[in-house]
């Protein structure tokens, strides 16, 4: 589905000039482009949001959605007092999520801190279909020199992430500078080399969904392979009406560009019920393309547990119970 | 599975207890009308749910004449606050009974369960609880002196919302002290036979509510029985005008809520995803069985392709079929004839030269169903832009400026609603006032409640129903006559 | 010898000029001892059509005038009766039978009438409309305006105090009237539309038919470009008010119905300080939701 990403990431900065009919990209055509965007009409998405949270997912269908919801898991955390030892009991669970019944889906990667990374991938080893997804550029604040984030980056990317989920400069992006913002997306996106390229927007300090899909453009725009609500450090994280306003902008820069882009919500999504109106969301907002962990990802650690309780009153036909699925990384995220 | 197929999640109907047959409610009790029974079908599967009571002229007069007596001899000695109570009980028993009225709506009339579960019955109970507030409050609703009721109110209400339109009749007309005879429509008798349950829970004195049942005959008598003193009236405009002329030289008043052909206004600058579900919930709500629905899409000629491809995307995730399935969002249209005049209109759209488009899924062999349609390319001259269809069908039309959208919003009969999309506030003011409509909605569509008013201008009929001003269509000012 | 007195020619009033009927045709008007008083025009059903033509031509932008404007032109039309005081005086006397002092009293009241709706100009609003707290993040917010064209049958009997009374409530909130007067009684009525000629209320605004309302009346009650119908002075004619509603029911207009004696319709009493009621036949509640978000 994708169109060339490797001359895209050369130049990002050529291909937006491009793409906005400008000579030279500077802050007032980003400015002109971005706020051209149609708005978001706070209310009237909130309703959307629950509207679809009134589907009823029921039988074969909540079976499917449980163990794709699995699969789309970035088994995460993010903790000062992440160890080697906790890392390796998050990657345990990845590779075996519900030890009492193999069929069960693994996540899509663990992600974790730069550091954990040789960590992680001595535990997953390199054939285990888990990816790993490593945070970056000063991760959560993003305060920090371009020099010291793209050094993060390219640190993560040696020690064999496959995944570099950046955050961007909230304070650029609220002051107005997006070509601050798009340049630091567009340089970590180089520095990224082959591993894709996640850009957490913190959509809780951006507040508006204005800003959402603003940020969310300019992400894409940069070059990012997803956009990601949120840190977990930040409430509100991931919301389904903040989740369905990026879903909207990947589906509108489909049509527009021909180029996929993934959407990954993190923080918040606890439970099965809220893991199965995300993808109801996915499906009917942005299409059922998405419906594909390539393209889709929840950030989370607890809704795997929950999620395999599911799964296992689906499959044994009675429910079952905490005591009876393994919890090697409990954590607040 | 390859892709998100949700599984079958039907509502159960074992919490309905659905007798054989239905008799009238008059004074308190069920009793067997005197017309022609008839029978009541869920226009999804043409089963028929039960045999109901035709109301003949000798039950429309005894059903007024207990209202007449309850009016006298019970309620209008009542205290306000104690009539409220009653409201409140009311409201209540509705609320704990919701799941029942919701499956029962949705059988009855074919709307989808999750909208008789999240919209008609909690409306419904929302307007019971606000205007039973009002009830000691009277002197507060209305400006001039002496604020009293009618006295007896003959009410007739349409199939699109069965409960909720009782409620939006019967509630107020309680509240200020009337007594009511109400004719639920013949398609859909059933929660309104269920309501009559509900009040003899609620110790309603006998006759201050009765039902009556039948067709277009039971509600002329009722119309124009003498005792009656006011008539409140949902349903076409056609009928509408046959009541003003029935009423005219009376003393009985009317309120009238009319049919409508409301233009959706979409500008260039609209909260373009938002508006998509406008349009949706403007015109594919309740099947487009909605008077206020939005039938006319106004668009702006710079966007019109873009809304076109973004609506025509978002239609194919409409789910028709099973009405009691949780995740259904259009369901049956409500009657064999109703899908007769839908059909007709549909097929002069597309001789007129309108281009028809619809979603090409797949329709349930058995009861009444349609697609939803978008035409494109409608001038205002065709008889799509101009007559109520009272279905899920759609009339594009575009417009340049915001005068013209103005002049073609206002250019019919009708003027129960318009909407207006637009990030641009004083636009949004200047265009309310410029459009002749009773209800304007801005960035949003369909909303109701309790607290506001609702009701056309032009042949969308007089009067208004819901907050003060509506309230205050059930009480009389002034002098005693 | 005393002078020769110049004679005034009496014409209908319609989108703020004098035309005589299209009809051509006059009728003679006398006073209550049936000594002759003057001919006046006898309008016609196509003076009713043309003034239909003129009101609903006017309408948009005296409702879209400032209520303040609004006011302050009603308010002038109070004036400009007060400088011609004397004349009124003399034609309500000679229309009504009244006594010098009777009359002066009706006068004044008419005069204090267009005072008081010119007040309500710019409170009519704030009294009837409301904010209201819908279940949900929406603002939401109901106000009264002007229905349309109105249609009157001005009463019979007084004919100004009344038409006055009539008259005003009507464009007090932006509507435009037309107007057939007293048939037997219409001198007051034409000196009332010099007066409005000479303030500031736009032609076509408030439009005054002298003749028999039997000619024009049923035509405005089915015409379907009025939206309203006031049938106050079916009171002492011969119309049928049942049928005139009847009519009207074709495009639904808002019907006033006359004060009624049993089914009767009967002329009130016009000096008592109104009530609300006549302003808010004439309007139409308009609510309009906006969500609040961020």
């Amino acid at each position: 589905m994708s169109s060339a990403p490797i001359d895209t990431a050369v130049d990002a900065t050529a291909r937006a000039r491009d793409f906005l009919g400008v000579t030279r990209l500077t802050n007032s055509a980003l400015r002109g482009w971005l706020h051209g965007l149609p708005g978001v009409d706070h209310v009237g998405c909130d309703a959307r949001a629950g509207d679809l949270g009134t589907r009823s997912i029921k039988n074969d269908a909540k079976l499917w959605a449980i163990d794709l919801a699995i699969s789309m898991i970035d088994l995460t955390t993010l903790e000062g007092s992440d160890t080697a030892g906790k890392v390796r009991g998050l990657c345990a669970k990845a590779l075996t999520p519900d030890a009492s019944d193999l069929s069960t889906p693994r996540p899509a990667a663990v992600c974790v801190y730069g550091d954990m990374v040789p960590v992680a991938r001595e535990a997953l080893g390199t054939d285990s279909g888990v990816g790993i997804a490593a945070v970056a550029t000063a991760f959560p604040s993003g305060r920090a020199s371009m020099a010291v984030k793209l050094a993060d980056t390219r640190e993560a990317v040696a020690a064999s992430a496959n995944e570099i989920d950046m955050v961007i400069d909230r304070g650029a992006f609220l002051a107005g500078d997006y070509l601050t913002v798009f340049h630091q997306i567009a340089d970590v996106k180089q520095a990224c080399g082959p591993a894709r390229l996640k850009v957490i927007m913190e959509t809780g300090e951006l507040v508006t969904y204005d800003n959402v899909r603003r940020a969310s453009w300019l992400s894409m725009l940069a070059g990012g392979d997803f956009i990601k609500t949120s840190t977990g450090k930040v409430a509100p994280a991931a919301t389904l009406p903040v989740t369905i306003v990026m879903l909207e902008a990947v589906r509108d820069w489909f049509a527009l560009t021909g180029e996929m882009v993934g959407v990954k919500p993190a923080g918040g999504i606890r439970t099965s019920k809220e893991a199965i109106k995300f993808l109801v969301a996915v499906n009917e907002v942005a299409g059922e393309e998405w419906l594909d962990n390539k393209w889709f990802r929840f950030g989370a650690s607890s809704l795997l547990n929950d999620l395999v309780l599911q799964r296992q009153r689906m499959k044994l036909g009675f429910y079952s119970g905490a005591d009876y699925v393994t919890d090697d990384a409990p954590s607040l995220y | 599975m390859s892709t998100f197929e949700y599984a079958p999640a039907p509502e159960s109907r074992a919490i309905l207890d659905l007798r054989a047959s239905y008799g009238l409610f008059i004074n308190g009790q069920f009793v067997s009308g005197n017309g022609t029974p008839f029978k009541t079908i869920s226009p999804a599967t043409e089963e028929v749910l039960a045999e109901i009571s035709e109301a003949n002229a000798a039950d429309v007069d005894a059903a007024v004449r207990a209202a007449r007596t309850a009016y006298t001899r019970v309620w209008s000695k009542l205290s306000g606050a104690d009539r409220g109570k009653y409201l409140y009980r009311i409201a209540r028993i509705l609320q704990e009974r919701s799941r029942e009225f919701a499956v029962l709506e949705t059988l009855d009339n074919g709307k989808p369960i999750k909208e008789s579960r999240d919209v008609d019955v909690p409306v419904a109970a929302a307007h019971f609880f606000y205007h039973a507030g009002w009830a000691d409050k009277l002197e507060y609703a209305v400006h001039g002196a002496n604020p009293r009721p009618y006295g007896v109110v003959g009410q007739v209400i349409p199939w699109n919302f069965p409960l909720l339109m009782l409620s939006w009749k019967i509630a107020p007309a309680l509240a200020a002290g009337n007594t009511v005879v109400l004719k639920p429509a013949e398609t859909t008798p059933l929660t309104a036979l269920l309501f009559a349950e509900v009040c003899q829970q609620a110790d309603l004195p006998p006759g201050v509510v009765n039902i009556i049942t039948g067709a277009g005959a039971t509600g002329a008598a009722l119309v124009e029985h003498p005792g009656i003193d006011k008539i409140a009236f949902t349903g076409s405009t056609g009928v509408g005008k046959a009541i003003a002329r029935s009423i005219a030289g009376t003393r009985k008043k009317a309120t009238l809520e009319l049919g409508g052909k409301a233009a959706n206004i979409i500008f260039d600058d609209a909260p373009i995803d938002q508006a998509i579900e406008g349009i949706i919930n403007g015109i594919f709500f309740n099947q487009g069985h909605v008077c206020c629905a939005g039938s006319r899409l106004l668009v702006q000629e710079s966007i019109a392709d873009e809304v076109d491809a973004r609506l025509k995307r978002r239609l194919k995730h409409l789910r028709l079929g099973d009405p009691l399935d949780k995740n259904t969002d259009v369901g049956a249209i409500n009657s064999g004839a109703q899908l007769a005049r839908i059909t007709e209109l549909v097929a002069a759209g597309e001789a007129e030269g309108a281009q028809r488009w619809d979603t090409g899924c797949p329709l349930p062999e058995k009861g009444f169903w349609f697609r939803p349609t978008v035409f494109t390319g409608v001038s205002q001259t065709h008889r799509i832009a101009q007559e109520e269809i009272f279905g899920p069908v759609v009339s594009v039309l575009t417009f340049r400026t915001p005068q013209e959208a103005v002049a073609k919003a206002n250019n019919t009969p009708y003027g129960l609603s318009a909407g207006i999309w637009t990030e641009k506030g004083s636009r949004i003011l200047w265009m309310a006032d410029q459009l002749r409509a009773g209800v304007v909605w801005a960035n949003t569509f369909n909303r109701f409640d309790p607290a506001s008013p609702f009701g056309g201008y032009k042949e969308s009929g007089y009067g208004r129903e819901g907050g003060r001003q509506g309230l205050a269509g059930y009480i009389v000012t002034g002098k005693s006559a | 010898m005393s002078r020769v007195e110049v004679k005034k020619t009496y014409k209908l009033y319609i989108g703020g000029a004098f035309p005589r009927s299209e009809s051509g045709r006059s009728y003679e008007v006398s006073d209550t001892k049936g000594r002759f008083l003057a001919n006046a025009a006898k309008g016609s059903r196509k003076d009713g059509r043309d003034a239909v033509v003129a009101a609903r031509k006017a309408q948009p932008g005296w409702a879209g005038a400032t209520a303040y404007n609004r006011g302050q032109v009603l308010y002038r039309v109070a004036e400009i009766m007060e400088s011609r005081k004397s004349q009124f005086v003399e034609e309500v006397r000679a229309a009504e039978g009244l006594t010098p002092a009777r009359a002066g009293a009706v006068v004044d009241a008419a005069i204090d009438r267009w005072v008081w709706y010119a007040g309500w100009t710019d409170k009519y609003a704030q009294v009837l409309g409301s904010i209201n707290p819908v279940a949900g993040p929406y603002f939401n917010i109901s106000g009264p305006e002007a229905t349309g064209v109105v249609a009157a049958l001005a009463p019979q009997r007084s004919s100004l105090l009344g038409l006055v009374s009539v008259v005003a409530p009507i464009v007090v909130s932006g509507n435009s009237a037309v107007v057939l007067t007293s048939r037997d009684r219409p001198i007051p009525a034409i000196t009332l539309a010099e007066a409005l000629a000479t303030s500031d209320v736009p032609g076509g605004v408030i439009n005054l038919i002298t003749g028999d309302p039997a000619e024009a009346a049923p035509w405005l009650a089915s015409h379907r470009d009025v939206n309203a119908l006031d049938l106050t002075g079916v009171a002492g004619t011969d119309l049928d008010w049942a049928q005139l509603e009847a009519a009207a029911a074709g495009n639904l207009k808002r019907v006033r119905r006359p004060a009624l004696d049993g089914l009767t319709a009967i002329e009130e009493d016009w000096l008592p300080t109104p009530d609300l009621s006549r302003l808010e036949s004439f309007l139409e509640t308009k609510t309009v939701w906006h969500p609040k978000g961020r």
